[in-house]
């Protein structure tokens, strides 16, 4: 008798350490998310959504993107602008998450959103918009979104705030934005006796200086360009841009690049590639290789967004010195783009209004937050790069002044970029799908020295017309 | 009228089947009740894996196979039909990265396959070191892929790769291993077979090993050279392996990813080395649309299942 009760009790307690054991590996396994629910506020926001957030309001926000301790200079910045917000907002509690790492990489920001797990105010690049919102993952925001609420709203730049727009509804605030140039090494050109104060600013231009570069040998190539992973086609509408062609026609259902503007890109990066030799041996690059290449001064030029430089000095052990960057040859258009935040649909009225203080503090304010550029100096980061450039009228005059005083590099590298602005234009509908079609474009030209362009660009203007189709 | 009680009831052959105390057979929920007590240590051990399955392998097939019909727009999921199965037969790279698939199968199995076996017979043939040869082939798959394929992507360098600059000091012409869309895909194949035979030759020698010596001496004595001991012996004697490794082999090498996206960036020059699941990636991580990357992960089930059950059908006929 008393055998079997021992044996039962024995029976039941494996049973519950078995089961405590799978709930634990259960646990342990999966990923926490950030609830729809109002965890950590009270309040309704009752004094509608265009007044500020009311200071009795308990709120607590999630944001992605806080620096990780890898970063120590922009961790502490982030933390002194908490600080500085709670003296204003002692109410609102901001909960950073960071990732080590590129901060948002499409295929796990995909995942989040079907998951559903973005954090109250979540960081995107301008072309997320229509993926967000065909997750129904970003909060309409145009009614809590007003000189009130973001002072300086009037001086941001009207094409980035149209960016964030779907049919005049405002889903996010900018943090940053780009339009391409041409970046170049300035000791390869001063070697090939080239002006580096004196960029190239036509592609026919472009093509001599590279065989220039390209002559200097020991495998140094004079341009570069990408041709997998979807970056070759994002380059090859930068290069129609540029001659004011363009990937997708009007009516959005028809590519538009089989036309003679596409053919000669492609002729002239062909010529580069196997007439002249300047474009290297090694193709299939995507991107990071180029930064790579023209870091160790092994490439002249390629086209690249101003924060590039910041990413080969902090990341690669460049030095500013070395690069100059000039406006897009060509210089009809040169592609824009840029990143902001947007705030996670369904979250409370006055959760919406401790993101959009936040933001405005952190990012939209001239002289403090990203903008503190005294401080950026003392911190020993990068001052100078001509990004973001989304201020215009006074905010910039005010902006412009700060970023040249405290500048820690030779802005004047970039006078040229700065001096000769070229209009940006968004990429097209579709632009990822398009790209993967365009890469083969790209690989093709710059891989097959008998590669037909007529029929590359027909066979990727039927395709990229089926992927229209789809839409 | 039997005279020993005894003799009596072990006679009684409805006595011995039921004894007093258990003349009521018990019901079927007793019996269940009775049963999960039984066996309740083994279902608490089971409650794990079955939670792990269900969540993180059952589910996500099933949710796979829903999604294949469905299409999410505005936040809003609805059912589409083959929608999703059109788009993805309809997009310009599908019978590309079929073709590439296939290509790649076909190759990885004309080296993957025989490359490891042949190993597998001439390590068996050494009496010495053997050992040591056995690390040595076994060495690549404990290096971490990413590591490998940077290796093979130095080597294939068309500047200052390894490859050409035997191909220059041989006065031969330089190659562009993987930017030449003819070239591209044998470059991927040869760099897998590298990366992933040491664990097939290790299996196949583990089957050469059981074979009885015997045998050999046998066809020895019948004057069998090597190659015919190999037809008739070791072949035969390893067939099963054998048949169990093709079909693996054959349902890993359709789903290749890894060495095409590091090596080539995925599509490679003009697309060549664009395989199924790289377009399945496209789908679902850079085009946002789960739908189309379910529904062609679906179309490589069908395909791999369907294999699998006719390579079990004809194993079975063979062996009757």
């Amino acid at each position: 008798m008393r055998t079997a009760r021992f044996r039962r009790a024995r029976r039941s307690g494996a049973v519950a350490v078995v089961s405590a054991l799978a709930l634990t590996a259960l646990a342990a396994c999966g990923t926490s998310s950030s609830d729809n629910g109002n965890s950590g506020t009270s309040g309704s926001g009752s004094s509608g959504p265009a007044a500020p957030l009311d200071p009795e309001a308990e709120v607590t926000i999630t944001i992605d993107c806080m620096p990780p301790a890898a970063k120590a200079a922009e961790l502490k910045e982030w933390k002194e602008d908490v600080e500085a917000f709670n003296e204003i907002y002692p109410n609102v509690t901001i909960e950073g998450r960071s990732t080590p790492g590129q901060c948002l990489e499409p295929p796990r920001f995909t995942a989040m959103l079907k998951a559903r797990s973005q954090p109250d105010v979540f960081y995107t690049y301008f072309t997320d918009l229509p993926q967000v919102l065909d997750n129904d993952g970003a909060e309409d925001i145009t009614a809590y979104v007003n000189d009130r609420t973001v002072p300086l709203l009037k001086d941001i730049d009207p094409g980035v705030l149209g960016s964030l727009k779907h049919d005049g509804r405002l889903y996010g605030l900018p943090t940053s934005n780009y339009t391409m140039g041409l970046l170049i090494n300035r000791k390869l050109f001063q070697q090939a006796g080239l002006d580096p104060d004196d960029p190239p600013r036509t592609w026919d231009e472009v093509r001599a200086a590279a065989k220039r570069i390209a002559g200097l040998g020991d495998g140094i190539a004079g341009f570069g360009e990408y041709s997998a992973a979807n970056t070759g086609g994002w380059h090859f509408t930068a290069h129609v841009y540029s001659l004011g062609g363009d990937i997708v026609g009007a009516g959005g259902e028809k590519a538009a690049f089989n036309d003679e503007i596409g053919k000669q890109v492609a002729r002239n990066l062909h010529a580069m590639r196997w007439e002249d030799g300047s474009m290297g041996k090694t193709q299939l690059l995507k991107w990071g290789d180029l930064q790579k290449q023209i870091a160790t001064d092994k490439l002249g030029m390629f086209l690249a967004a101003p924060d590039d430089i910041a990413y080969m000095v902090q990341q690669l052990g460049a030095a500013y010195e070395n690069f100059g960057m000039g406006p897009i040859p060509g210089g009809t258009y040169t592609l824009a783009g840029g990143n902001n935040y947007m705030i996670k649909k369904g979250i409370s009225p006055d959760k919406i209004k401790a993101a959009i203080a936040w933001l405005n503090h952190k990012n939209l304010t001239v002289g403090k937050g990203q903008f503190d550029w005294a401080r950026t100096k003392a911190d020993n980061l990068p001052v100078g790069v001509p990004q973001p450039n989304f201020w215009t009228g006074e905010s910039k005059k005010k902006d412009d002044a700060a970023r040249l005083a405290n500048a820690t590099m030779p802005v004047a590298n970039f006078r040229t970029f700065m001096d000769n602005p070229v209009p940006g234009k968004a990429e097209p509908p579709k632009a990822q799908e398009i790209y993967k079609v365009l890469d083969n474009v790209m690989s093709g030209i710059l891989t097959d020295e008998d590669a037909d362009i007529d029929r590359l660009l027909a066979t990727a203007a039927s395709q990229v017309d089926q992927v229209l189709a789809d839409r | 009228m039997p005279v020993s009680g005894l003799t009596t009831r072990t006679a009684d052959p409805a006595r011995r089947q039921a004894p007093p105390h258990q003349a009521v057979p018990p019901s079927g929920g007793e019996r269940f009740a009775r049963g999960l007590r039984r066996n309740l240590t083994a279902h608490g051990f089971l409650i794990g894996a079955v939670l792990c399955f269900a969540v993180f392998s059952w589910y996500p097939m099933i949710r796979e196979f829903l999604l294949a019909f469905q299409k999410t727009e505005g936040g809003e999921v609805s059912w589409t039909g083959l929608d999703n199965l059109t788009t993805v037969v309809d997009d310009p790279a599908f019978w590309q990265a079929w073709r590439n698939t296939l290509l790649f199968t076909v190759l990885a199995l004309l080296f993957g396959f025989v490359v490891p076996f042949v190993a597998a017979i001439v390590i068996n043939e050494f009496h010495h070191a053997q050992g040591y040869l056995r690390l040595l082939v076994y060495l690549p798959v404990m290096l971490p892929p990413v590591a490998s394929v940077l290796l093979f992507k130095y080597l294939y360098d068309p500047g200052y790769g390894l490859l050409n600059e035997v191909l220059r000091f041989l006065h031969l012409p330089e190659q562009q291993w993987l930017q030449d869309a003819a070239l591209s895909m044998p470059s991927v194949v040869a760099a897998a077979t590298w990366m992933n035979m040491g664990g097939a030759a290790l299996v196949h020698l583990a089957a050469l090993q059981g074979i009885p010596g015997e045998l050999y001496e046998a066809a020895e004595l019948d004057g069998a050279g090597l190659f015919r001991k190999i037809w008739h012996v070791t072949i035969p004697q390893t067939r099963l392996i054998l048949s169990l490794m093709l079909l693996m082999q054959i349902i890993a090498t359709m789903q290749v990813f890894v060495e095409p996206f590091l090596l080539t960036g995925g599509a490679g020059p003009q697309g060549s080395t664009t395989t199924v699941v790289h377009l399945i990636y496209q789908y679902a991580f850079n085009f946002n649309n789960y739908g189309a990357a379910a529904a062609l992960g679906l179309l490589l089930l069908v395909l791999l299942a369907g294999f699998s059950a006719a390579y079990v059908r004809l194993g079975r006929a063979d062996d009757r």
